[in-house]
């Protein structure tokens, strides 16, 4: 059983959480420095990048998320925490986490109402289609040369992984499919 | 979020129109129907209504609204109506899990509830949607204490806005959403935040004037 912690400040935390404890893992929940001690992941929920952004410098567990990924820490991203791992964001000259060469584009596809639900097959995660639930989701415009792009909808990146960072504009903790979660966990950690 | 009158239809479409992210069909603004809500099912725009109780909150949901809040008494200042309809919401919840299949319809008739809902209810514990307060929330300790009652957010809006300082309030209600659970982050973040908006005693206000009780 390994332990996985889902960054709880705002956002989609408790589904992450679900997917976890449904594939007989152990999730915590991420607040402060401590909260990291002896985990195998973490994941960066959906939410409001810039929320989450200014919550993760005043609780003082930005400098710890950062020293942890570049330890090596297995990370994902999904929507929002994509924004907040990526060394560019497209329109703002300031950016978060800055760990992952890609740049993203926030609200990419508009606004609540262009929000919506595909499927696609996603390399090395999933050999059938599978749910990608969009809310008002970023993707990437550009990616570094060692960031393995993983898919594409209508030619714009959706999911992508560098070394021990994933990122995903979608929302796998949305539906009843657990491939990301199980990639994640299984290959990732 | 943008709100509409309860009923008002047309507004609805208008906001729709104009791309606004979500709807609050509110009890705060003036209702322009005598007896019927919007039927939210026939937007594509997501809707959050307030409810007072359980039976009220599965009707909203029933008409297609995609998130529920508590309705409070908004505009005073004084959590007490919050706590209340959460707290009623709570009860009637784990009521209905621990009803035997064949009391179903009779909670449904009882609540005016669509049966449906309560069945989901019955099998899950919970509502099919995310619930939030909101009506009254004041301060980071306020809310704090209805995450900590089982909301899933916490709407504020006189709360921070009548306050001496409301960007530093904002900020500390924020904080005390995130850390919700941690009563020493809560007393950190609850210092030197200015004076808290004037309140108004619910007890005060005649039952007829009472913004809760509008909405069907």
């Amino acid at each position: 059983m390994k332990k996985i912690g889902v960054l709880s400040l705002q956002g989609g935390f408790k589904e992450h959480l679900d997917m976890i404890r449904k594939l007989g893992h152990e999730g915590i929940e991420v607040r402060k420095s401590e909260d990291f001690n002896n985990l195998h992941g973490i994941i960066l929920p959906g939410g409001e990048s810039t929320a989450i952004g200014k919550l993760i410098v005043d609780l003082k567990i930005k400098e710890e998320l950062i020293n942890q990924v570049k330890n090596g820490l297995p990370v994902w991203g999904t929507c929002a925490g994509m924004i907040l791992l990526a060394k560019e964001i497209d329109n703002r000259s300031n950016t978060h986490l800055n760990l992952m060469d890609i740049c993203v584009k926030r609200n990419a596809y508009g606004s609540q109402l262009d929000s919506f639900v595909t499927e696609a097959k996603i390399k090395y995660i999933s050999t059938k289609n599978i749910p990608l639930v969009f809310i008002r989701a970023p993707y990437i415009t550009s990616t570094g040369e060692n960031v393995k792009i993983l898919c594409k909808i209508d030619d714009d990146i959706v999911a992508a992984r560098e070394d021990n960072i994933l990122v995903t504009s979608f929302h796998p903790e949305l539906t009843d499919d657990l491939s990301c979660h199980e990639y994640f966990i299984n290959k990732m950690l | 979020m943008a709100k509409v009158r309860i009923g008002h239809f047309v507004e609805a479409q208008i906001l729709e129109a104009l791309n606004v992210d979500y709807i609050d069909e509110s009890e705060v603004l003036t209702p322009a129907d005598p007896s019927l809500h919007i039927n939210k099912k026939s937007f594509e725009i997501p809707f959050v209504c307030g409810a007072k109780n359980l039976g009220e909150a599965l009707r909203r949901i029933g008409e297609g609204a995609a998130m529920i809040r508590t309705k409070g008494e908004p505009g005073t200042g004084d959590v007490i109506e919050a706590v209340k309809h959460m707290r009623l919401m709570n009860s009637e919840l784990s009521r209905i899990k621990n009803l035997t299949k064949e009391e179903l319809m009779n909670t449904a008739k009882e609540l005016q509830a669509p049966i449906h809902l309560i069945e989901y209810i019955h099998k899950n514990g919970k509502l099919p949607v995310v619930n939030f307060a909101a009506g009254g929330i004041a301060t980071p300790a306020d809310a704090a204490m209805m995450m900590q009652l089982g909301c899933d957010g916490v709407f504020v809006g006189s709360g921070i806005f009548k306050s001496g300082d409301p960007r530093k309030r904002a900020d500390a209600i924020v904080k005390a959403v995130s850390n919700y659970n941690d009563p020493k982050i809560l007393a950190e973040i609850s210092e030197n935040l200015g004076e808290a908006m004037v309140g108004i005693n619910v007890h005060s206000i005649e039952k007829s004037d009472k913004m809760s009780n509008r909405g069907y």
